[in-house]
């Protein structure tokens, strides 16, 4: 046993390696802030004839370890806009107080809380862009739905260094590879958003986050989703993915043990 | 205590996790605050407008974010329908810092017109523009931005910009991702580069064709040339083409289809 009373208790190198002190630096620049933590993945949205339907699942990772599988990263602003959080979640829980004090703070003016959802997103984007340029980012991609001025229906995403962009269809991440494509297939530019329903926008995410749960390691197959419509919105957070079909896994080859 | 555990003689050879403060190597920023959105840019100025062109693509790496996000702005008009305008800007490269300084440079005419009752002349506006980009030399506007308008004479006026500021009067200038396809285009097509007057000297001493305005429709066709072949060669040009058109009697915005592939 070691003899110094300094070392009980204390992580031996030969077990455990040299501790990596660059995360424990007292001086310097701070760091922390500089990579996320415990992360969300892929948020999924697309526009139809009159609404907004959004999703993610309810998986919070910490690296590639699954470590809060019940954590919901759609949040309802006011009773007009949701916000679909990718990234870290801490920040995620930072921007949903800011977010909710805002609501507050509009509640108590004449006319209530009046902003919508474009109001929200140029809002988050200044928010973000902000944190960018002070080196001190809120490291996360967003989806804001909801409606515009006009009472159009309103999707568009704002990320971390503050880049903006809208289209009928929209996904953070992961999603961005795998679910785009699926959208952009089942409804092609020159359909327009009009000649989308409500039901067939759903299925589509359905389908859009199967294939996430199929191929990003970092997703789960419980999700929360939201239909915004001029009604309300429409929030289920305990959803679970339906009919599976793990048959293509065995036809996978050239991993593992196997040797043909 | 410290001292203790520094002690040469001591028998414990294994090391262990935080047995002092160490001197860790200084980590360094993993945080990198610019993304390239992609896209081109363009304008041409003639004796009576400008034209300021650009495709409406968005991209990020490989990925295509929206094909629906135009960066030629109207300056200095209504902010929704950006009606009374008499100044166009077009930024390119990274977009959140684009639209940063399309809406400083938009509250800046503002302004003026408001303290001076008068619209600010594009030549003023130019020059604040590079104040602008100067002001950030240190933490730069990653845009390549082109300004364009009428001057005090009527004639189309056209000033392009490098991310601090540096700034030049032109007669046609291309940014973005395509512009080293598209300037050397117009270097021929507009300002006449290696073009010369056929029979006007002996041999290879041939007079070079003069530069000179270019009549409108001509101008058109040549941007929407420029960016059809841009789209050809540039994977992150294309989708839509976003053309403004400024003249005595006001901005006039068209959008013409582009590949999408």
């Amino acid at each position: 046993m070691n003899h110094f009373p300094e070392a009980w208790g204390r992580p031996r190198d030969d077990v455990y390696g040299a501790y990596n002190h660059s995360y424990l630096q007292t001086s310097g620049p701070k760091t922390h802030t500089m990579s996320p933590a415990v992360t969300g993945t892929s948020v999924v949205g697309i526009k139809f004839n009159g609404g907004v339907a959004l999703a993610t699942d309810n998986l919070a990772s910490y690296g590639s370890l699954a470590r809060f599988t019940d954590v919901k990263r759609l949040r309802v602003f006011g009773n007009q806009a949701v916000v679909g959080f990718g990234g870290d979640v801490s920040d995620m829980q930072y921007i949903d107080r800011l977010l909710e004090s805002i609501d507050i703070r509009e509640n108590y003016s004449t006319h209530g809380n009046m902003l919508n959802a474009k109001n929200l997103h140029t809002y988050l984007a200044k928010v973000f862009y902000k944190r960018r340029s002070e080196f001190n980012p809120l490291w996360n991609h967003v989806l804001v739905a909801g409606f515009d001025g006009e009472g159009k229906p309103f999707l568009s995403s704002a990320d971390l260094l503050g880049t903006t962009f809208s289209a009928p269809h929209l996904a953070t991440g992961f999603g961005a590879h795998l679910a785009v494509p699926i959208l952009r297939r089942l409804f092609p530019d020159e359909k327009p958003i009009e000649e989308v329903t409500r039901e067939q926008a759903v299925s589509a995410l359905k389908d859009c986050l199967k294939v996430l749960f199929y191929r990003d390691a970092r997703s789960l197959d419980k999700y929360s989703i939201a239909v915004i419509t001029q009604e309300g919105i429409d929030l289920k957070e305990d959803e679970q993915l339906e009919s599976q079909s793990w048959a293509f896994a065995e036809r996978i080859k050239g991993y593992g043990a196997q040797t043909n | 205590m410290t001292s203790l555990m520094d002690h040469p003689s001591r028998g414990e050879t294994i090391g262990y996790s935080f047995s002092q403060p160490t001197a860790a190597p200084v980590k360094e920023h993993s945080f990198y605050p610019y993304t390239d959105n992609g896209g081109s840019t363009l304008g041409i100025t003639g004796s009576d407008f400008a034209i300021l062109a650009g495709d409406t693509r968005s991209t990020s790496g490989y990925n295509i974010n929206s094909r629906m996000v135009p960066k030629v702005f109207k300056i200095g008009g209504d902010d929704e329908t950006g009606e009374g305008a008499h100044i166009l800007l077009s930024v390119v490269g990274f977009a959140a810092d684009g639209n940063a300084l399309k809406e400083r440079l938009d509250t800046v005419v503002k302004m003026y017109k408001y303290q001076h009752g008068k619209s600010m002349s594009v030549g003023a506006c130019a020059q604040r523009l590079s104040t602008i980009l100067y002001q950030k030399r240190f933490f730069p506007y990653y845009v390549h931005a082109i300004l364009a308008g009428l001057d005090e004479e009527g004639k189309g006026a056209l000033y392009s910009y490098d991310p601090v500021g540096s700034y030049e009067r032109e007669q046609c200038r291309a940014a973005g991702a395509a512009s080293s396809l598209i300037m050397p285009f117009l270097d021929n097509q507009v300002n006449f580069k290696n073009q010369y007057i056929p029979g006007s000297g002996e041999g290879h001493a041939l007079e070079p064709k003069k530069a000179e305005p270019l009549p409108q429709e001509t101008v058109k066709q040549l941007v929407r040339d420029a960016f059809t072949s841009a789209v050809e060669r540039h994977i992150e040009v294309g989708d839509h083409l976003q053309v403004m058109i400024i003249t005595k009697d006001g901005v006039e915005e068209v959008y013409h289809p582009l590949k999408k592939d």
